[in-house]
């Protein structure tokens, strides 16, 4: 018996109806192999502000290790063995890094109107990922196990009481602040910072003013999905 | 040996005192945030301003 050839599978009548062709036929036309990981960049992708957004994912990748690390071994190693204290220095670092980084990739995006051209979701999704960051940060503080973090969570108490949020978010409950520190929202950052990467390549990277309001220019606001500008 | 490692480690100002502040009106803020911030204007502004070398030298 000889196996069916690949050409007249992807032809069948049946195959076509499955959900399953149709979600990886829809997959790869929204986001091609070649947008996914491309090869070459726009020529204006040539300026250092361009680099803030992988800094903060760098950033991002080891506020995560060393976060793992330290849900593995626990407060007691991360306060009294050298090795504990110095990746409980490192989780901090990165994550004053990631924050000193994202602030400049969002000045630099908020300057150069990164919405523009059918790219409002990839803003959103970054100014959402922010917020959320800052409530994992926030949780993180709370999760110390120590006077600054008992200290945090009591002055935090009475202003997180008066806008209600008291009521389900209790920064006095430690166990519920780990919770959400190591779980929901690092889940929530990880899987909006995915959606943002896949967005920024499905759209491309914004181009500079000069190079949209190029009549002839390819790219553009009214061509979002387009390889944009130059080749670099 | 150990104390010239541990000053070149350890934090370059004494942190175990309480913060010091900037009073200006009805805005405080810490110097250590006013210095962060101050330190993300410059990179902002260094990372438009230095030229960015491509590889190859292709235009």
């Amino acid at each position: 018996m000889t196996a069916t050839p690949q050409t007249d599978v992807a032809s069948d009548p049946e195959v076509e109806k499955q959900w399953t062709t149709k979600i990886r036929k829809a997959l790869v036309k929204a986001l091609p192999p070649e947008r996914l990981i491309p090869d070459r960049q726009p020529s204006y992708l040539s300026s250092w502000i361009y680099v803030f957004g992988a800094l903060t994912i760098g950033a991002l990748t080891w506020v995560i290790i060393s976060g793992c690390v330290l849900a593995l071994y626990g407060p007691t190693w991360w306060h009294t063995s050298s090795v504990g204290l110095f990746v409980n220095s490192t989780h901090l670092w990165s994550v004053e890094l990631f924050f000193f980084f994202m602030v400049i990739h969002l000045w630099g995006k908020f300057f150069m109107a990164a919405w523009r051209g059918n790219r409002q979701l990839t803003w959103i999704t970054g100014v959402v990922t922010f917020m959320i960051s800052v409530g994992t940060a926030f949780t993180g503080y709370l999760s110390q196990t120590n006077f600054d973090s008992q200290w945090i969570a009591t002055q935090a108490k009475d202003g997180i009481n008066s806008t209600g949020a008291g009521a389900f978010f209790n920064v006095l409950n430690f166990g519920q602040m780990l919770m959400f520190h190591i779980t929901l929202l690092p889940v929530a950052v990880l899987a909006l910072t995915v959606l943002h990467v896949l967005m920024v390549r499905r759209r491309g990277i914004v181009p500079p003013f000069e190079v949209s309001a190029k009549p002839d220019a390819t790219p553009a606001a009214s061509a979002p999905a387009a390889n944009e500008g130059g080749v670099a | 040996m150990v104390a010239a490692i541990g000053v070149l480690l350890g934090a370059l100002v004494n942190l175990s005192g309480p913060g010091h502040y900037v009073n200006w009106g009805f805005i405080q803020i810490s110097y250590g945030n006013l210095i962060v911030i101050g330190l993300m204007v410059i990179t902002f502004v260094a990372a438009i301003a230095i030229p960015f070398h491509r590889r190859g030298g292709r235009s």
